[in-house]
């Protein structure tokens, strides 16, 4: 004779179990993408804006007899400027680099009149933009500089709105989970009416049967968000990964280091809302049942 | 225990009885009859509180059903053994764990040897392990009654509890209710079967009530 426990008074197989093991792994499989896309998204505002702000442009435009005098004005003004850390002239072969997507690898920048660019890297305090370019408009009127604060600005808020699409998209899946596992857990109470009735005949609590059915459900979730996590990691990990030299801009995206960790509590999480949206619907039902 | 002050029954305009009063007290064996849908069941059923009376007042062990929490209701049901006319039970579980079901319910340790024992006496020890679908009438009236019995319960109501059982059979199943009376517990059976009650009198003594054009009385002569 096998013995029984209180979590065997709910029959275990049938649809609502189907749908809500389904269920929870879909929703933990989605979790997953989620979850890297919000965790990918904050890392690479903060990557861009760290990187951006780091750095800055001086272009100079002026004639071909004037572009070394204004050049060594402009090196000049950097090397007393406070809060920058070095300056470059870029060369001709990066000048070249940055044209070629456009012109083609053999452009020759030499005999172009192309304006010079010198990059600027920052102090971590930063240099004060306003003031630096009151200097460069008195004394080098071609130069022009470029802090990256307009590609910084949409770069950043495109990141954090990224993220909070994502997060928003971990909340829409926790609600939808919760609203499904609600329906089947509705459905199973409505369904299991009978053994409801003999429960109660033998003097059983309302608890005790709200019990059984949330650890049925609660164990279903859990079996089936474990899968899903499972499944979502296997394809996450199968992802192409992004060379550098490829799409720098897309470097990161993912799951990396101790990220992965956060899939674990995913399983737990889901059980969590499926216990919690089961008692909710059996403490409903059970009212509404004599 | 059990006590019920001038109460009615009505499913709309149609009264089933009325002022109906009935004491079940310790040790009590009371037989219920009467023509078919005269309300035996139903007042089986205002006795273990599944139904709210129209009219009057319910008691069940000093407090009014009517005021009873759902907590409260459960664990009166805990103290009192119903056996159904429809003999329902949880066809996923097998026999043994249909009939350990009250102790699980009540948060109670099964105690197999207990369960094994009852099982034996009603005639099922070889079923133990089938499921209540593959069972017969009356084997499932005897589950009912070892599963309404496994407790120890202070009550015993039980409707028609040998409805579809062989009069052999019929004669232990009485056997063991005279048996738990004896111990103190109270016994109601709502039955027709006036043979029955004959041979429980022998035995033990058991009130006749009979219900019938919406009055419960005292049955006599007929028996």
């Amino acid at each position: 004779m096998s013995s029984l426990s209180s979590s065997r008074v709910v029959p275990g197989s049938g649809y609502t179990a189907v749908l809500t093991g389904f269920t929870a792994g879909a929703m933990a499989f989605l979790t997953v993408f989620a979850l890297a896309l919000a965790l990918s998204a904050g890392r690479l505002a903060d990557r861009w804006a760290q990187t951006l702000a780091q750095t800055a442009t001086l272009r100079i435009n002026a004639p071909a007899a004037q572009m070394p005098a204004q050049t060594a004005t402009v090196l000049e003004i950097l090397r007393t400027t406070p809060g920058v850390a070095s300056h470059r002239v870029m060369e001709a072969e990066e000048q070249r680099a940055l044209l070629a997507p456009w012109f083609g690898p053999e452009i020759p920048v030499e005999t172009l009149a192309l304006p010079r660019m010198i990059e600027v890297i920052e102090a971590p305090g930063g240099f004060d933009p306003v003031n630096l370019r009151l200097r460069l408009t008195a004394e080098a009127p071609g130069a022009v500089l470029d802090d990256h604060s307009r590609w910084r600005r949409p770069i950043v808020a495109a990141a954090t709105g990224l993220r909070g699409l994502a997060v928003l998209a971990l909340v829409l899946i926790g609600g939808a989970t919760a609203a499904m596992i609600t329906l089947a857990a509705s459905f199973s109470l409505a369904a299991n009416a009978p053994v409801i009735k003999v429960l109660r005949l033998v003097g059983a609590r309302d608890a005790f049967i709200a019990r059984a059915f949330v650890r049925r459900f609660t164990l279903r979730a859990l079996g089936g968000a474990a899968l899903g996590v499972l499944a979502g990691a296997l394809a996450l990990a199968a992802l192409p990964g992004v060379e550098e030299t490829d799409a720098a801009i897309l470097a990161g995206l993912g799951l990396q280091g101790a990220d992965w960790l956060w899939l674990a509590a995913i399983p737990p999480t889901a059980a969590l809302v499926a216990a919690l949206a089961t008692l909710a619907a059996a403490i409903r039902v059970l009212r509404r049942q004599t | 225990m059990i006590t019920l002050k001038k109460v009615g029954q009505r499913y709309g305009d149609h009264e089933l009885f009325r002022d109906v009063d009935l004491s079940i007290p310790s040790g009590a064996f009371h037989f219920l009859t009467g023509p078919s849908g005269a309300g035996k069941t139903t007042l089986l059923k205002l006795c273990y509180g599944d139904l709210q009376a129209s009219a009057g007042k319910v008691e069940l062990f000093g407090s009014s059903l009517r005021e009873m929490s759902r907590d409260a209701l459960a664990q009166a049901r805990q103290r009192i053994g119903v056996v159904h006319q429809d003999c329902t039970f949880l066809d996923h579980l097998t026999v043994a764990e249909n009939v350990a079901l009250p102790y699980i319910a009540a948060g109670r340790p099964v105690v197999a040897g207990d369960r094994d024992a009852l099982l034996a006496w009603v005639g099922l020890d070889a079923h133990a392990d089938a499921y209540p679908p593959t069972l017969s009438g009356g084997e499932r009236q005897r589950l009912a009654l070892a599963r309404a019995v496994i407790l120890s319960p202070e009550v015993v109501l039980a409707d028609e509890p040998t409805g579809n059982i062989d009069w052999d059979m019929s004669l232990r199943l009485l056997g063991l209710l005279v048996e738990l009376n004896r111990m103190g517990t109270a016994v109601v059976i709502a039955t027709h079967d006036m043979q029955l009650i004959r041979a429980a009198k022998a035995h033990v003594s058991a009130r006749v009530l009979r219900i019938s054009q919406g009055q419960l009385l005292t049955a006599g002569a007929d028996l």
